[in-house]
């Protein structure tokens, strides 16, 4: 206790005399820093990201024939047996780039498991025998990703070279290209990116 | 469990233990008031904010007119956010033209981003224009890392200085805060950041025309992603630009942009240990204390990494375990870039510390992998924890481990040359006492209610019962990460999470303050052989209990409720 009635002494005048100041001081503190870390910084880093890394910071949009197609960082709806398909999106209706997001069912959820060996059942169909890579069948945690594991790529052989006529080794040689192994040889999973490699994919010709 | 996996960690954890001298020295150097290299630079930008708001850079507060100054500078800048919020529709930045946000949703979000929790009740791409991103949100980033840093720092000099009234004034660690810390760190790092692919734009949606059917376009969301990307992770916010966070390519596109804002999450709270030590004179003393931190961090990380590895039971025919061209186990939930090692390692530091910021929908970890990155958590983020915060929250249960040590021997405890006293003690168990009370209270009245708080549950059966407790430990805890399948955009759930995360907030930092004001006034006594050492590896091993057995207890029942019943009844066969 004695520590405390020292306290009291200590502080009493001074908390009654800057009472006043300290609501005017926060209300001009906080115009000029909203000014200068909420305005200034964003706009700084625009204007030199967008002299540095025009392509990037434009969100890496991929034009064909003059239309922008998509981005190079976001999954998209491939359904055709021609194309190579994404994981499952659970981002709004699917693939929505507005509405990110994941499934959140629980792994104790009668929902997923069931949605999970539904989707087995319908792909062992197109590659018997075969397990099915789990990324295959379980939707992402943005809905968006752009990437597969190789083998699920290869997983998918059969049914592209078939749909396309091309030699299922040929299929095989395009994902090997476009493979990207872990960055710097370490970092995260080696992946393929389902929209590059199918638009690899339409300028194979026989 | 893969070696690559654990190679990821290692290097991680080098990097980290690497920067850990220079960032604490240099925080030392700047909330000390010393010139730094920058100063040619950023003294005209002190000197000005100074007078522009009008401060009295040589004024010394003592720690009410220290908390004054917090509750001042809070109050107003939510206030502000509440009201580009409510307004933005009439403001300009809002290419998309979106309509005003909703009373109950700007409260829960202003509260959210005042208190460095970044909750998010909405889906941000279709609920915030750039404007309020900017100015409402991401300012915030800024303003409550400051806050979180600036107390911790008064709470060092309440230990350092001696029969002193007084522990620093606010507005200039704060100004100091921004100009030499936040502000440089967040330019480099946005930019880095756009070096990876992260967009930084001011231009509307695009309309993209996808391959295979361009008939049905896809909207492609963008903005000033990577400016509040920078200081979401360094300032341990955690608020996301989109709906996924740093899950969506966008935000995190790359492994190394993943490694970066792992790091940038724990570099300032792990400098803090060693600003600690260098300020108060005993370098030993920080680094027992960064040596608890890593022990209930390596041990976190081991555990979810396990538990996400498994593969499901009730799922065959699929290829589940690992290989050299898949990651395997749980990727429910995950992206296949970062895979399981660097999502389990993402989860595991974002619930470490206050960031919240997410890799990886929480929701779908396996009942294990939740249970820890929940009690991550309920220890109170001390784990590192968020930017200051997670300072003085350890400093709180270090002085229940003296006083502890303490009544063992039949002494006064002392720490660092400072008697602890009861006004100290009591200061110290308001502020572990205040945390659950507003958690468990909260989560049993939501869970008691079928209308109000069941109806928004995602999931049924203990993982239910999870979803609503990890909702008031997040939010009290300020961190901000979620099990979203919770439908929290209710107006009964907005409210009190708002009231959950002002609480666990202010109602903790003030606690924190008076100690660092009675502390401050105390006399040095020297050392005596009874003295309990508060460096070396008993001490770490002493601390490193404390905090388990004050965290962990607490909460174990309501934890034998929810993870741990699902994980039983799941092995058991039983779905929900």
């Amino acid at each position: 206790m004695h520590s405390t009635s020292t306290l009291a002494k200590v502080s009493a005048p001074a908390a009654v005399s800057t009472k006043h100041s300290v609501w005017k001081t926060s209300i001009r503190f906080t115009l000029v820093t909203a000014l200068l870390l909420g305005l200034g910084y964003p706009l700084l880093v625009t204007g030199i990201a967008g002299v540095l890394f025009p392509h990037k910071a434009g969100g890496s949009l991929i034009l064909k024939d003059g239309t922008i197609i998509g981005s190079e960082l976001l999954a998209q709806s491939f359904t055709s047996d021609r194309y190579f398909h994404p994981r499952p999106s659970a981002a709004g209706n699917g693939y929505d780039a507005t509405a990110s997001g994941g499934s959140n069912l629980a792994q104790s959820s009668k929902a997923l498991v069931d949605r999970i060996n539904g989707a087995i059942d319908k792909l062992s169909a197109e590659n018997p025998g075969k397990p099915v890579p789990i990324d295959l069948v379980t939707t992402s945690a943005s809905g968006l990703d752009p990437d597969v594991t190789p083998d699920a790529a290869y997983f998918q052989v059969p049914r592209v070279a078939k749909a396309r006529g091309f030699s299922e080794d040929r299929m095989r040689t395009l994902i090997e290209q476009n493979t990207s192994s872990r960055q710097f040889g370490l970092l995260g999973e080696p992946r393929v990116n389902i929209l590059a490699l199918n638009l690899e994919l339409d300028k194979l010709t026989k | 469990m893969s070696a690559n996996g654990w190679l990821q960690f290692a290097v991680f954890c080098v990097i980290l233990l690497a920067t850990v001298r220079p960032v604490g020295l240099y925080l030392a150097r700047v909330l000390e008031g010393e010139r730094t290299w920058l100063d040619p630079v950023l003294r005209p930008f002190e000197r000005l904010i100074y007078r522009l708001s009008g401060v009295n850079a040589d004024h010394e507060m003592n720690w009410r007119e220290y908390a004054f100054a917090i509750l001042g500078f809070s109050a107003i800048s939510m206030l502000m956010t509440y009201a580009i919020e409510r307004l933005q529709n009439l403001l300009p930045l809002n290419p998309r033209g979106l309509a005003a946000v909703g009373p109950d949703l700007a409260w829960n979000t202003a509260a959210s981003f005042t208190t460095n929790t970044n909750w998010q009740s909405y889906v941000p791409e279709t609920t915030m224009s750039y404007l309020t991103e900017m100015v409402g949100l991401a300012y915030h980033n800024f303003g409550s890392a400051a806050v979180g840093i600036v107390v911790a720092v008064a709470l060092i000099r309440g230990i350092k200085r001696t029969t002193s009234g007084t522990i620093g004034n606010f507005w200039v660690d704060c100004t100091r805060t921004f100009l030499y810390i936040l502000l440089p760190a967040s330019i480099i790092y946005a930019l880095l950041l756009v070096g990876q692919g992260v967009p930084q734009n001011l231009k509307d949606y695009t309309t993209a025309h996808p391959l295979e059917t361009p008939g049905q376009a896809q909207m492609i969301g963008q903005g000033p992603v990577a400016s509040q990307e920078a200081i979401k992770m360094l300032g341990t916010n955690g608020g996301g630009f989109f709906n996924a966070n740093s899950a969506h390519p966008f935000e995190n596109p790359t492994p190394f942009s993943n490694l970066l804002q792992m790091l940038s999450i724990f570099i300032i709270p792990a400098g803090l240990t060693y600003t600690l030590g260098r300020m108060t004179g005993s370098p030993g003393h920080g680094w027992a204390v960064l040596a608890a931190m890593f022990i209930l961090f390596a041990a976190g990380f081991t555990t979810v990494y396990w538990a996400e590895a498994h593969p499901h039971l009730l799922i065959h025919h699929a290829a589940q375990t690992g290989s050299a061209t898949a990651p395997a186990g749980n990727m429910e939930g995950k992206e296949v870039r970062n895979g399981i090692a660097a999502s389990s390692l993402f989860a595991t530091v974002t619930t470490d510390a206050s960031c919240g910021a997410v890799n990886t929908m929480h929701d779908s970890l396996t009942p294990l992998g939740g249970m820890v990155v929940l009690t991550n958590i309920m220890l109170g983020e001390v784990i590192f924890g968020g930017v200051g915060s997670g300072l003085y929250g350890i400093l709180i249960f270090v002085v229940q481990a003296v006083f502890i040590a303490g009544l063992m021997v039949g002494r006064t405890p002392e720490y660092l040359g400072k008697k602890i006293e009861a006004y100290d003690v009591k200061m110290t168990m308001l502020y572990v006492l205040i945390f659950p009370l507003i958690i468990l209270s909260l989560t049993a009245a939501f869970v008691l209610s079928p209308t109000i708080g069941l109806s928004s549950l995602n999931n049924q059966g203990p993982h239910g019962l999870t979803e609503i407790l990890y909702a008031y430990t997040s939010g009290a805890g300020n961190n901000g990460s979620a099990f979203a399948g919770l439908n929290a955009n209710t107006w009964w759930y907005n409210v009190a999470l708002g009231w959950d995360m002002l609480f666990g907030r202010l109602f903790m930092m003030i606690p924190v303050l008076a100690l660092a004001g009675n502390l401050a006034m105390k006399k040095s006594v020297p050392p005596s052989p009874g003295t309990f050492p508060v460096n070396g590896g008993l001490f770490t091993v002493l601390l490193t209990g404390v905090i388990l057995i004050l965290g962990a207890l607490t909460f174990f029942p309501a934890l034998s409720l929810g993870p741990i019943l699902e994980h039983l009844v799941l092995k058991a066969g039983q779905l929900f």
